[in-house]
């Protein structure tokens, strides 16, 4: 079975001159940044806070933040992970205080092993995204993974969604690779099975 | 191997971050097991669904009304720390 390829999500040749531009006070520079990364780091800010105003304000703080914290950025890793960094504990310290009654952590090991045995092995459709409309699957998929606890849906959008590696998720979120690998293996195996409902292969007996 | 072992496996077998060896051994379990196959298959294309379908596109005049945010206030702090040093 071919096996999935982390997407590359961006050229870096250039990102260094940039940083170091934006550092010396050339905010043209630290604007190309900003146009680079804002979709992403709105993507981030909104699987994790599920909350579009809270997103909106991630979006501006964690760049206002690496602005003014631009000198601690010492280069050791990606511009952008440095970035998802701060934009993560944004979101999460949004979500924190609009749900103060749950506690929400990264490092919390959700104990959740049963969810993550595969119940479900119906095979799926030969085009299961073609079964629903765009906008039908696309709140298919947005439900799907709001179900996930918040360590798990984290992990799962920014090595699966976002593209960063192991060690880069691992990094950004300050967790241990053993931590990042398994969180994501759940969050993977919990969304499979959540999706099969929408999309399993229908036995053609009329009951669907 | 046993299913219980795909399934510890499965990550890295679906990165394609192990050795030979072993990603041979979960190649053999996938041949006779059905189940595991099916998981795998399934996990597989759950990444390439979220993958393919972006949720949370940022629209245009929301972006750009974002970043100019952003930049005037970049300007405003540049400004201050100028005036302060």
């Amino acid at each position: 079975m071919e096996t999935i390829q982390t997407k590359v999500n961006e050229p870096v040749s250039d990102e260094l001159a940039l940083v170091n531009a934006a550092k010396k006070g050339d905010v043209t520079a630290f604007e190309e940044l900003v146009r680079r990364y804002d979709r992403n780091v709105f993507r981030i800010a909104n699987h994790i806070t599920q909350n579009r105003e809270d997103a909106e304000d991630v979006v501006q703080d964690a760049f206002l933040k690496a602005y003014s914290n631009l000198g601690q950025f010492q280069g050791q890793s990606k511009f952008y992970t440095w970035l998802v960094r701060i934009a993560v504990n944004e979101a999460l310290m949004r979500l924190r205080r609009r749900r103060p009654e749950r506690m929400v952590s990264l490092d919390e090991d959700v104990k959740t092993e049963d969810d993550s045995v595969p119940r479900e092995v119906a095979d799926w459709s030969p085009n299961p995204e073609q079964l629903y409309g765009q906008g039908e699957l696309k709140d298919i998929l947005t439900k799907t993974i709001q179900g996930l606890p918040a360590s798990f849906r984290t992990v799962f959008v920014l090595r699966d969604v976002e593209g960063l590696s192991t060690e880069e998720t691992a990094e950004a979120l300050n967790l241990s690779i053993p931590a990042v690998k398994s969180r994501l293996l759940r969050a993977r195996l919990q969304l499979r099975e959540r999706l099969s409902k929408y999309f399993k292969q229908r036995s053609g007996d009329g009951k669907q | 191997m046993t299913c219980s072992d795909f399934l510890k496996e499965l990550t890295d077998y679906l990165d394609d971050t192990m050795d030979t060896r072993t990603k041979s051994e979960l190649e053999e379990h996938l041949q006779w097991c059905h189940n595991c196959y099916v998981v795998c298959n399934t996990t597989k294309r759950t990444i390439e669904i979220y993958r393919n379908n972006e949720l949370y596109e940022l629209p245009n005049d929301l972006r750009t009304r974002l970043r100019s945010a952003i930049m005037s206030k970049c300007s405003a702090s540049k400004k201050e720390t100028t005036e302060h040093s």
